[in-house]
């Protein structure tokens, strides 16, 4: 599940995930584990008189500042994974992808449809989303990647393809009745494959939706 | 109380009402008696929870294998659609408060009864007419909404399904919510007993004040979300519709305004039950009892701050993110402190792990894996990639229900001698709270592993690959309908066979183990005059304490 490699975006995602978690498996152990030391420790039956102690500045000040300084390396790292990925490079490939219930469409500058996302990979592609009633959310699993499509309202998504092969795409914001059927794929190929696709005299709508 | 004294056994509120009749339906319903409403407030939101549980079920026999099983997807959708608001709208956010809070706060602060009794009593009626509103939709042409507990905007308004019904429910509650935390932030003010300052209340009712004050300021966004809606179906104005050129994400905004301080709503009165729990069966003062009072008003006002972080993917500013990320990280650290506070309030505690003190154990592990899980959905990056998969419906059980729901039971087993004054069976009872720790992380904990590996939420269907980690899932799900019911039917057995309770079984010190169990009408015989702290437990001497 984690580091599945297919752009670096994703790794970087996985890091953040596992840096948060190792952080937290720590503390949930810790506090786990004291807590039952204590149970057993100070059980009434050994020992019955307990002690009342009100406070201790400094433990209480160390544990305010040490979690919110480890809070806000999460922040920065979480942060740092998200802030590049909303910029538009340059030479990005445009494509426009269109929800509807339930299904997606793609059109690309050449005026070739396609309900499946053919991309070359290699190459930043930017995608500008639209919906035709309600909303929905373009995901991409394995990029680690989502964006809601909303009614009304043009939304875009940015991602750069590197491995070949052929990804998920699900629709993540719930649009009713076949809302979980609202799946296509994604085809990253590389850019010979890509431009003998895009090339083909074949404009009408492409039937291949993968698998399901 | 001061002089240690035990009101001697009179006649308790079950036997005094404030009606002209003194037993039958009636005197229930139209009691203005705290304790009769907190009563009240228990049968309804245990009905309620029942309900709730069950379409969780039928759900998770839907999902225990891929392609339609027992339901179609019409139904599934309207099944977690009134899952949620169920748990959302009647069980959880009225639950601590409105049953435990309507009991003890009186009692907490050596009071007779809250500040308003009839607005205490109009609440739960509109609770009712709230829970009616709710119910309708499911017999009426159209049928129960199908569009999940947010209602989002435009697909609200496109479904054939009963929204306004649902929508009208969520805004009476919102009444009902309210007046609840105006009664008790002016309870609190005006009626502690002599002696009793802020810094003498119990934690419990710190907790209860705060939220109340969350009660009161946000519920009204949620009104007035309402009341735009109408606005914009009667007349035609565009507001949230973009089909009339409103704007759905405004939409997004107001819900959140409202609904992530309801989140507060529900965790902050299960805080401070656990703060009681925890310095009764350790027998000793809280450590760092300002710090966890002061923690309560912390996460009160900082919830507020932190709506959008439901948002990130919506289309919001670069620049909000980043604010919104930060603010939802800063408020973890209140929550964090009170989790560190309790643990030390073991430290050279004299420990009795009673029923009460396991589910608050249980909690502690649950809440926690809650919370941590949430700075996951906190960071951006993250975000991202988990919002709106099995990852944040795994995230919000562990809270909601990992966290708030243990404490009911933690709440329920603590002081049902005091409500009813019966025993319950100790050995079922812990039976019960062991099997629901298990089945609760076979139940939600593959969740965490579907949504990271993109298992998107409300799916009727999904991929092969998913089959196992669901299947895991239902198993838990049966586990957990056993464990309930352990968990009910032993309190239910006892409720009429159980053993009579003495005053105060756990060796407790606030002021409602100083009564008798149940208590009297207007609760003390004498208005209290405080000068012990809460949790002073030198008190316990000249007591008598003690389940035998
Ligand atoms: C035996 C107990 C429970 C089971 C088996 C259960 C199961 C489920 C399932 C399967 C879903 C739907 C997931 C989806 O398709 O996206 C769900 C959603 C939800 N549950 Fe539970 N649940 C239980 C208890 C609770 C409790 C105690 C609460 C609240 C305190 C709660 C609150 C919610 C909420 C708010 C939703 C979201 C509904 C929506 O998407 O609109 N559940 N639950
Ligand atoms: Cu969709």
């Amino acid at each position: 599940m984690l580091y599945n490699e297919v752009t670096s975006h994703a790794n970087q995602v996985d890091n953040v995930m596992i840096y948060i978690t190792v952080i937290s498996v720590i503390f949930l152990l810790g506090i786990t584990f004291t807590m039952l030391y204590f149970v057993f420790k100070y059980n009434r039956k050994k020992h019955k008189q307990a002690s009342d102690i009100h406070g201790n500045a400094l433990l209480e000040i160390t544990w305010i500042v040490i979690p919110t300084i480890l809070v806000l390396t999460m922040f920065y790292f979480g942060f740092m994974g998200y802030k590049g990925i909303k910029k538009i490079p340059d030479n990005a490939f445009k494509i426009t992808g269109i929800a509807k219930m339930w299904q997606w469409n793609f059109e690309y500058p050449n005026g070739k449809k396609s309900d499946t996302l053919y991309v070359p990979s290699g190459k930043p592609v930017e995608i500008q989303l639209k919906s035709l009633d309600v909303n929905h959310s373009l995901y991409i699993p394995a990029y680690r990647v989502k964006q809601d499509v909303v009614m009304g309202k043009t939304n875009y998504i940015v991602i750069n393809p590197e491995k070949t092969g052929s990804y998920d795409i699900a629709c993540a914001e719930y649009c009713g009745l076949n809302h979980s059927m609202m799946y296509t794929k994604l085809v990253v190929m590389d850019s010979t494959d890509f431009n003998e696709w895009y090339a083909s005299l074949d404009t009408q709508k492409e039937t291949d939706t993968g698998e399901k | 109380m001061a002089n240690g004294t035990i009101a001697l056994a009179e006649k308790s509120f079950y036997q005094e009402g404030t009606t002209k009749r003194k037993t039958g339906l009636f005197s229930w319903i139209f009691s203005t008696d705290h304790k009769r409403i907190g009563i009240l407030y228990l049968t309804s939101v245990t009905f309620f929870f029942v309900c709730g549980v069950i379409l969780g079920e039928l759900m998770r026999l839907e999902l225990i294998a891929p392609g339609p099983t027992i339901v179609n997807a019409e139904t599934y959708n309207r099944f977690f659609t009134l899952h949620g608001v169920i748990m959302i709208f009647l069980f959880i956010i009225p639950g601590i408060p409105a049953v435990f809070g309507n009991f003890f706060l009186p009692i907490q602060i050596g009071a007779k009864d809250v500040a308003f009794p009839r607005l205490n009593l109009l609440s739960w009626w509109l609770y009712v007419i709230g829970a009616v509103f709710a119910l309708t939709s499911l017999y009426l042409p159209g049928g129960p909404a199908d569009t999940g507990w947010t209602f989002y905007i435009p697909y609200s308004i496109r479904t054939g399904t009963n929204v306004s019904y649902t929508l009208m429910a969520a805004f009476i509650l919102g009444f009902s919510s309210i007046l609840t935390g105006l009664n008790f932030i002016t309870t609190v003010h005006r009626m502690r007993a002599p002696g009793m300052s802020f810094f003498k209340m119990p934690l419990n009712i710190w907790a209860l004040y705060a939220t109340g004050w969350v009660q009161v300021v946000a519920t009204p966004v949620i009104g007035i979300t309402m009341l735009l809606i109408i606005i914009e179906r009667t007349f035609g104005v565009g507001i949230f519709d973009p089909a009339l050129g409103g704007d759905p994400i405004l939409y997004q905004h107001m819900f959140w305004i409202y609904s992530h301080p309801a989140v507060y709503i529900m965790i902050l009165p299960a805080m401070g039950v656990v703060s009681e729990i925890i310095a009764t069966f350790s027998r000793r003062t809280i450590f760092g009892y300002k710090a966890v009072a002061y923690s309560s008003l912390a996460i009160a006002f900082f919830g507020y701050l932190v709506w959008a972080h439901h948002m990130f993917v919506s289309g919001l500013s670069e620049t909000a993110a980043i604010v919104f990320s930060f603010l939802t990280f800063i408020v973890a650290i209140p929550s964090a402190i009170k989790v560190f506070n309790w643990v030390a309030t073991m430290y050279k505690g004299s420990i009795d792990p009673r029923t009460p003190f396991l589910w608050v154990m249980a909690f502690i592990f649950l809440f926690s894996i809650g919370g941590l899980t949430g700075l996951v959905l906190g960071s951006l990056a993250t975000d991202v990639h988990l919002h709106d998969t099995y990852f944040v419906v795994g995230h919000f059980h562990f809270v909601m229900f990992g966290g708030t729901g243990t404490i009911f039971f933690a709440a329920l087993h603590y002081w049902f001698p005091k409500m009813f004054g019966k025993m319950y069976n100790e050995k079922i009872a812990k039976i019960g709270v062991g099997l629901f720790f298990i089945a609760f992380l076979t139940l939600y904990f593959p969740m965490f592993l579907l949504g990271y590996n993109g298992m998107p939420r409300r799916y009727f269907d999904y991929l092969p690959q998913f089959h196992t980690l669901h299947f895991i899932s239902t198993m838990g799900a049966w586990l957990m309908f056993i464990a309930l019911s352990i968990v009910i039917g032993n309190l239910l057995y006892a409720l009429k066979k159980g053993k009579k309770a003495p005053a105060n079984p756990w060796g407790g010190v606030t002021l409602e183990w100083h009564i008798p169990s149940p208590p009297p009408l207007e609760n003390f015989e004498e208005i209290p005059n405080v000068t012990h702290e809460p949790y002073d437990f030198s008190q316990l001497e000249g007591m008598e304490y003690g389940t035998e």
